[in-house]
């Protein structure tokens, strides 16, 4: 099992102000699946991502990584954990501004005891999401869809167990979306690990699976009937 | 570890480029405390060099009387007090070759400001006051006319010897001698013109007129005592002999019984013990204006704290994105530190550059106006301006960089 909740608490105290996010999820996911998690704006998925992102930790309940308990873990455990055991992308790609494509893919091998050679591995990645002859580039002179892919082979590139999607397409026009919704579901083909958070049901169906969130809750979790496919000529909306 | 800091100069060089301007001030404070303590070290061992040697010049078997007991600190007269204890018979008393036998010569002073004029030309100089043999133990010589006699130094005649800068100042080029010029609203007849000399241990030996001591005691201030005696020694091993001698001739020309030196109303210091003095006075400044700088270093550092602050706020996200990338704490808090300690350490090699060239340009002026002036930048104090730089940078860095350390990663990652 690479992922397990168990009951899930989360809770954010502003002064006297109580306000409850999260009321108890469960479930579990699998090395290899594609989930995404949907809900509208306010149930929860960004903070249920954060926790199993590592990002912050649930006021009760269980979180095995691997079958680790993962939620008595002090920050420096954390730190390392979520540099080898996780990646991110961001909606906003969060790339590091005057600083080449490349540099940026190997950061977090900087944080990193991975024994490679950064710079072989960063453009490897580089490769893998087909943007190998623009390693040189600085992030302000590519596309938005670029940029995102850019973040994938960040995502990448440390080898991790599970990648971590926010919104990966909400910055991007519909032709760069499906290139990044491909490069997802190849990754996925591969044997990586997808967790996507989205709140728009066309990107949600070209996982595997969908879990609900509504008002802090598990609403439902199944398998998605007939996936999309990103190579199919779809257009996302 | 390496890696790292080659990425935090690279980092800080990045965003120094980005906001030149910013970078410039922000470095500023630095650089003007670093170049302050070079310029203060290197021109302070040049200036220190340049008086002691003078001084040696003058001559070591010189020895001064002065009027209180000064100790070894300053003399009274430094504080603006008047003692009056030292007469004319007193040096009368210690030209007497049974009392002090190793005395050369000995001359007295009486010392004042006035305005010389000649016709419509005037001139804002030192009088001094002062007995025939002033040429035998402070040197300098006649260049026209004569100076004035033993004879003349006991009376009040109205005669006068001109220093080379008053000459030039009130005659030009005409001749001065016999002339008329007035002191004080009285007459005064030129009977001698000094060679130039230039300035020696902060003393400029051409701005000053000499006039018989009598005629300044009498005629100009209406007093009976003199501010200063100077005598020379036949040799310089006998300097401390003589000096005992002085000093009993002394008390016994003022009735005082004591020996031990503490009842005296008088000070005898030889050419050393102003040495002694005048390094005191000099390294004492130059910690003053170390003081000074090390000040301006402080106020540098606390403008790098700022703008680690601004930087740290700015970059909120970037820290929220390596640690979602697996930075820990530690390699945030390392990464800022670095930062600041290479914007310091930079501050610091600009501040040296600076520092040295104005010491270089000092030394150029100086030996321009033909003082023998070293250069001297010691390799100690660059080393030392760039190690106190780097301590400031970890200093004034630890607080901004333990903010950023300290963001929590998704508090981060939200910040717009």
């Amino acid at each position: 099992m690479l992922i397990e909740l168990n009951n899930i608490k989360k809770e954010f105290v502003t002064g006297e102000i109580v306000t409850k996010v999260l009321h108890g999820i469960s479930f579990t996911i699998e090395k290899g699946e594609f989930v995404s998690i949907m809900g509208p704006s306010g149930s929860g998925k960004s903070t249920l991502m954060h926790i199993v992102g590592l990002l912050d930790k649930p006021t009760s309940g269980d979180y095995l990584l691997e079958e680790r308990n993962v939620t008595t873990l002090n920050d420096n455990e954390l730190a390392l954990l979520r540099n080898e055991k996780i990646g991110f992308v961001f909606q906003s790609f969060n790339l590091l501004s005057r600083t080449t494509l490349l540099e940026n893919v190997m950061l977090p091998l900087t944080y990193s005891k991975l024994k490679v050679d950064h710079e072989k591995r960063a453009r490897e990645v580089l490769e893998q999401v087909g943007l190998s002859h623009r390693l040189n580039h600085m992030p302000n002179q590519i596309s938005g869809g670029e940029k995102q892919r850019v973040a994938i082979a960040r995502a990448l590139v440390n080898k991790p167990s599970v990648i971590f999607a926010d919104e990966p397409t909400g910055n991007l026009d519909s032709k760069s979306g499906i290139q990044v919704m491909e490069i997802l579901q190849k990754l996925n083909k591969e044997g990586n690990t997808i967790i996507l958070v989205t709140h728009e049901t066309f990107t949600a169906e070209h996982a595997k699976r969908i879990i609900h969130l509504r008002d802090g809750l598990l609403e439902s979790d199944e398998l998605v009937k007939k996936q999309r496919f990103a190579n199919d000529g779809d257009q996302l909306k | 570890m390496i890696n790292q800091f080659r990425q935090a100069i690279k980092n800080t060089l990045q965003s120094l480029l980005a906001n030149k301007v910013r970078s410039f001030l922000t470095i500023l404070g630095i650089v003007i405390g670093v170049s302050a303590v070079i310029v203060i070290v290197a021109v302070g061992a040049g200036a220190q060099s340049l008086i002691l040697s003078q001084i040696e010049d003058l001559g070591g078997n010189v020895v001064g009387v002065l009027p209180g007991n000064s100790g070894n600190g300053p003399p009274a007269s430094a504080m603006g007090i008047v003692i009056t204890t030292l007469t004319y018979e007193d040096l009368q008393a210690l030209k007497d070759k049974n009392k002090v036998p190793n005395l050369l010569d000995a001359i007295a002073y009486v010392k004042g400001f006035s305005t010389v004029s000649w016709g419509n030309n005037s001139y804002d100089t030192n009088i001094s006051g002062t007995t025939a043999d002033y040429t035998k133990v402070e040197g300098g010589e006649i260049s026209l006319g004569r100076f004035f006699t033993k004879e003349e130094e006991r009376t009040t005649r109205k005669i006068v010897v001109l220093g080379s800068v008053v000459a030039k100042e009130i005659f030009g080029e005409s001749n001065p001698i016999g002339k008329k010029v007035k002191i004080k609203k009285k007459t005064f007849e030129v009977i001698g013109v000094m060679k130039e000399r230039g300035t020696v241990a902060f003393q400029n030996y051409d701005d000053q007129v000499f006039v018989p001591i009598y005629t300044m005691q009498k005629s100009i201030k209406g007093i009976d005592y003199v501010t200063m005696m100077r005598m020379t020694i036949d040799e310089k091993g006998n300097v401390d002999i003589a000096m005992e001698d002085m000093k009993a001739t002394l008390r016994e020309q003022h009735g005082i019984k004591d020996t031990s030196g503490d009842e005296d109303d008088f000070t005898i210091r030889s050419a050393d013990q102003a040495l002694d003095v005048i390094t005191t006075i000099t390294d004492s400044l130059k910690f003053f204006l170390a003081a000074m700088a090390a000040i301006s270093l402080i106020v540098g550092g606390i403008g790098i704290m700022n703008i680690m602050l601004i930087s740290v706020n700015e970059r909120t996200r970037e820290i929220g994105l390596r640690k979602a990338l697996g930075a820990n704490n530690r390699n945030i808090l390392i990464q800022f530190l670095l930062e600041s300690v290479v914007l310091t350490v930079l501050g610091g090699i600009i501040g040296v550059i600076l520092g040295v060239f104005v010491s270089f340009l000092v030394y150029v002026i100086a030996t321009a106006l033909s003082y023998d002036w070293t250069f001297h930048v010691s390799l100690f104090s660059i080393i030392t301006a760039i190690s106190v730089s780097m301590i400031i940078g970890l200093i004034f860095g630890i607080f901004p960089s333990k903010k950023a350390s300290l963001l929590e990663p998704i508090e981060a990652l939200r910040y717009e």
